[in-house]
């Protein structure tokens, strides 16, 4: 493939690619080399017992490759098999491939999440698999090994997804990529619709969607749904992004302290938006990428510090 | 689930040189199609898990549409199917076969 293709293929949208394609296209052309591929079949091992079909790759990609001539580790979940959802086999490739980031030290991991947590009919399984991914995510960083996660797939990144992105060094985020623990499903079922309206999708966009993680700082960029914007943030995460340290841990819990008591009040995310100084905040949520950008800069410009 | 195998005959091998090629995803009306150069020439071979069940002679039909159109010849595919439609099913085929054509 020419280098003009591949450019041109890049402009495709990251929200309706494949897991597979979204590493194609992410990555140097050609570059992909993958770990455990279909062909050797690692299916779960639960899922017949429950007579559901497998997936021969068990809905996650992992491998190696190259951005913009640099090795890099990557992992690229499918958000349309199970919901992207964390099962045994699924976990252990994760975990796998950061503990070779972590004994190598050199190599920066990419996490293309896409998921809405643990696999339910493994679920026991698939909580210790968060458990071990999240250790092995700390232990890459003490190691020196960056860790960026991107989030702008169909499924999002929930349940344990959203955990392990709080362990990354950094996070790039579009705007249809949610980041929470709880969906707004599971919100409503245990607290009530008063609580959160699931079906208000605009209450679930501006609460959990992109723009207002990257407006509070969970994330660190914010990228245009295309596979050009994820492969630009990328690159500028890689070298942005802070080590892992106690004075790392320090920023953070400060910077999550203030942040309580400037928004600790606020009913929602619109107040926030207020509260941070953005005067037009009702306009937030129909901004085009590159004007929202330049707003989120201009809040955020000086929170380089923390995680 | 149900497991199904159809196995045929193919007048030419199929092209490119490519050993492996992976196409779709297993979810609701759709399937995976794993297409291996691991046959005599002149044989093919197509392994199906499907969670749809009783429609064996659709798949029969589809397959051996498939095989008349594409000869392809030396590959066995293995399929996990989501519930895919029988229009899906071909051009995932198709599709996996173009596949191995491509010059990585």
């Amino acid at each position: 493939m020419s280098a003009a293709s591949a450019e041109q293929d890049r402009s495709a949208s990251w929200y309706e690619a494949s897991a597979r394609t979204r590493v194609r296209l992410l990555l140097d052309a050609g570059s992909f080399r993958e770990f455990i591929g279909p062909q050797m079949r690692e299916v779960s091992p639960h899922l017949k017992v429950f007579n559901l079909p497998e997936q021969f790759d068990d809905g996650i990609v992992v491998g190696r490759g190259a951005l913009d001539g640099a090795p890099v580790f990557v992992a690229a979940q499918e958000g349309r098999f199970m919901g992207g959802a964390f099962g045994e086999v699924h976990g252990a490739k994760l975990t796998g491939l950061l503990r070779a980031a972590r004994d190598l030290k050199s190599v920066p991991v990419l996490i293309l999440f896409d998921t809405g947590g643990v696999r339910l009919q493994e679920a026991n399984a698939g909580e210790l698999a968060i458990a071990e991914i999240m250790r092995a995510v700390i232990e890459a960083r003490l190691a020196g090994v960056k860790v960026v996660g991107l989030i702008g797939g169909r499924a999002g990144c929930y349940g344990g997804g959203g955990l392990i992105a709080g362990c990354c060094s950094a996070l790039a985020v579009s705007e249809q990529g949610r980041i929470a623990v709880s969906g707004p499903e599971v919100i409503e079922t245990n607290r009530g619709v008063e609580e959160f309206d699931s079906k208000d999708r605009a209450l679930v966009w501006r609460t959990m969607g992109g723009k207002h993680r990257r407006l509070l700082g969970a994330a660190e960029a914010f990228a245009d749904d295309s596979v050009t914007s994820f492969r630009a943030a990328a690159l500028g995460l890689l070298v942005t992004a802070s080590g892992f340290d106690l004075q790392t841990l320090n920023a953070e819990q400060a910077r999550l302290e203030e942040r309580l008591q400037k928004f600790g009040t606020c009913q929602d995310a619109i107040d926030i938006w207020r509260a941070a100084g953005i005067s037009d905040a009702e306009s937030v949520p129909a901004l085009p990428a590159d004007p929202f950008i330049a707003l989120a800069d201009k809040v955020w410009r000086v929170r380089h510090d923390a995680r | 689930m149900e497991d199904l195998t159809y196995t045929h005959t193919a007048p030419r091998p199929a092209g490119g040189t490519r050993p492996m090629a992976i196409i779709g995803v297993v979810a609701s009306g759709n399937l995976e199609v794993l297409a291996e150069r691991v046959l005599p020439d002149a044989e093919c071979r197509v392994e199906i898990r499907t969670a749809a069940e009783g429609f064996g002679d659709v798949w029969n039909a589809v397959i051996a549409d498939f095989v008349e159109r594409h000869s392809p010849g030396g590959i066995k595919f293995s399929i996990n199917d989501g519930g895919a439609r029988p229009d899906t099913v071909a051009l995932r085929l198709a599709q996996a076969v173009r596949l191995l054509e491509v010059t990585p």
